[in-house]
């Protein structure tokens, strides 16, 4: 699964004002930090403006900042915010034994990528960021171990 | 192998207030009604005579790799014990090397957000690597939420394992 870049765009800004609630940062400096054009991401920010993640500062510098609680944000409730994590589907062949048979292994799919984005809160994410900054985190590519061999 | 049956110490920094919340031990006998009465209060099914086969086999403290540890309230007031964890070292299911295995945890439902869970994962994680293990696993339901994010929160991740299951008619 590959979210969308605003979705992505969404995730960083969050991970960046959600390390403390006093942080203030305008999108010029969040766009130059991922490379993307702050237009781009004042869309983001008021998609999560408007969403209560986040609230725009007042004062002279302006900006933005954490309105949420990040230990009960998931990675699910953003997403969702900027593209469709429910249902899978089809552009052929929907009323198939074939197609029936593939939705119902995409379906498991999409469970899956939900329950891991909706497992995942800010907080738990920031600890991510941590531990990969300190080079900690382990590869996400899994070597198969098992005891079944089918032939 | 250090044996418990007193305070397990925790291992990384920023644990200390778990510690002092809670005071993580092996189970005793005594323990039991609370720990039945927990896990009624928490699933909604009373099954004691499932808790005393787990007790025979996971509360004696001289069986090596089995853990059932209970965090126990320091303040002395009101039910005293706040949560519980089960685990063993498990070798070779599946195709895997000698791993620990978490497959039972409650924390009582007015002592959640309390670090007292966090204390029996720091606690059951320290015996496992005194047990020799390099790898912690657990099974969460897609749908239970609560200690998917918890399990999170500590640090786990997917593994290469992928659960399957069949309805037999």
């Amino acid at each position: 699964m590959k979210p969308k870049i605003s979705s992505q765009l969404a995730v960083f800004a969050l991970l960046e004002l959600a390390r403390s609630a006093d942080r203030q940062l305008s999108v010029g400096e969040i766009g130059e930090k991922y490379g993307v054009s702050s237009h781009h991401l004042a869309k983001v920010m008021n998609v999560l403006g408007r969403a209560g993640l986040v609230r725009a500062a007042r004062g002279a510098r302006g900006g933005y900042q954490f309105s949420a609680n990040p230990r009960r944000t998931t990675l699910l409730d953003v997403i969702q915010l900027f593209e469709d994590t429910g249902s899978a589907s089809l552009d052929a062949g929907h009323s198939t034994a074939e197609g029936g048979a593939l939705l119902r292994v995409l379906h498991e799919v999409g469970d899956t990528a939900r329950a891991t984005l909706g497992s995942i809160t800010l907080a738990t994410m920031l600890k991510l960021v941590d531990r990969a900054a300190a080079g900690h985190l382990p590869s996400a590519n899994h070597s198969g171990a098992g005891a079944h061999r089918i032939r | 192998m250090k044996r418990a049956g007193r305070t397990t110490p925790t291992r990384r920094a920023g644990t200390a207030e778990r510690r002092d919340a809670v005071r993580i031990s092996r189970v005793q006998a005594a323990d039991m009604p609370y720990v039945v009465a927990l896990d009624r209060r928490v699933t909604g099914i009373a099954k004691k005579a499932y808790w005393q086969s787990l007790f025979a086999l996971y509360g004696k403290p001289r069986l090596s790799g089995r853990f059932f540890l209970v965090a126990r309230r320091t303040d002395g007031r009101g039910e005293p014990i706040l949560g519980f964890i089960i685990g063993e070292v498990r070798a070779w299911e599946f195709g895997s090397a000698p791993c620990g295995w978490v497959f039972g945890l409650s924390v009582h439902p007015e002592a959640r957000l309390a670090g007292v869970g966090g204390a029996m994962f720091d606690a059951i994680t320290a015996e496992f690597r005194r047990a020799g293990v390099k790898k912690m696993r657990t099974m969460v339901a897609r749908d239970d939420l609560l200690p998917l994010r918890f399990f999170r929160s500590e640090g786990m991740m997917a593994g290469p394992y992928i659960q399957l299951e069949m309805d037999l008619d």
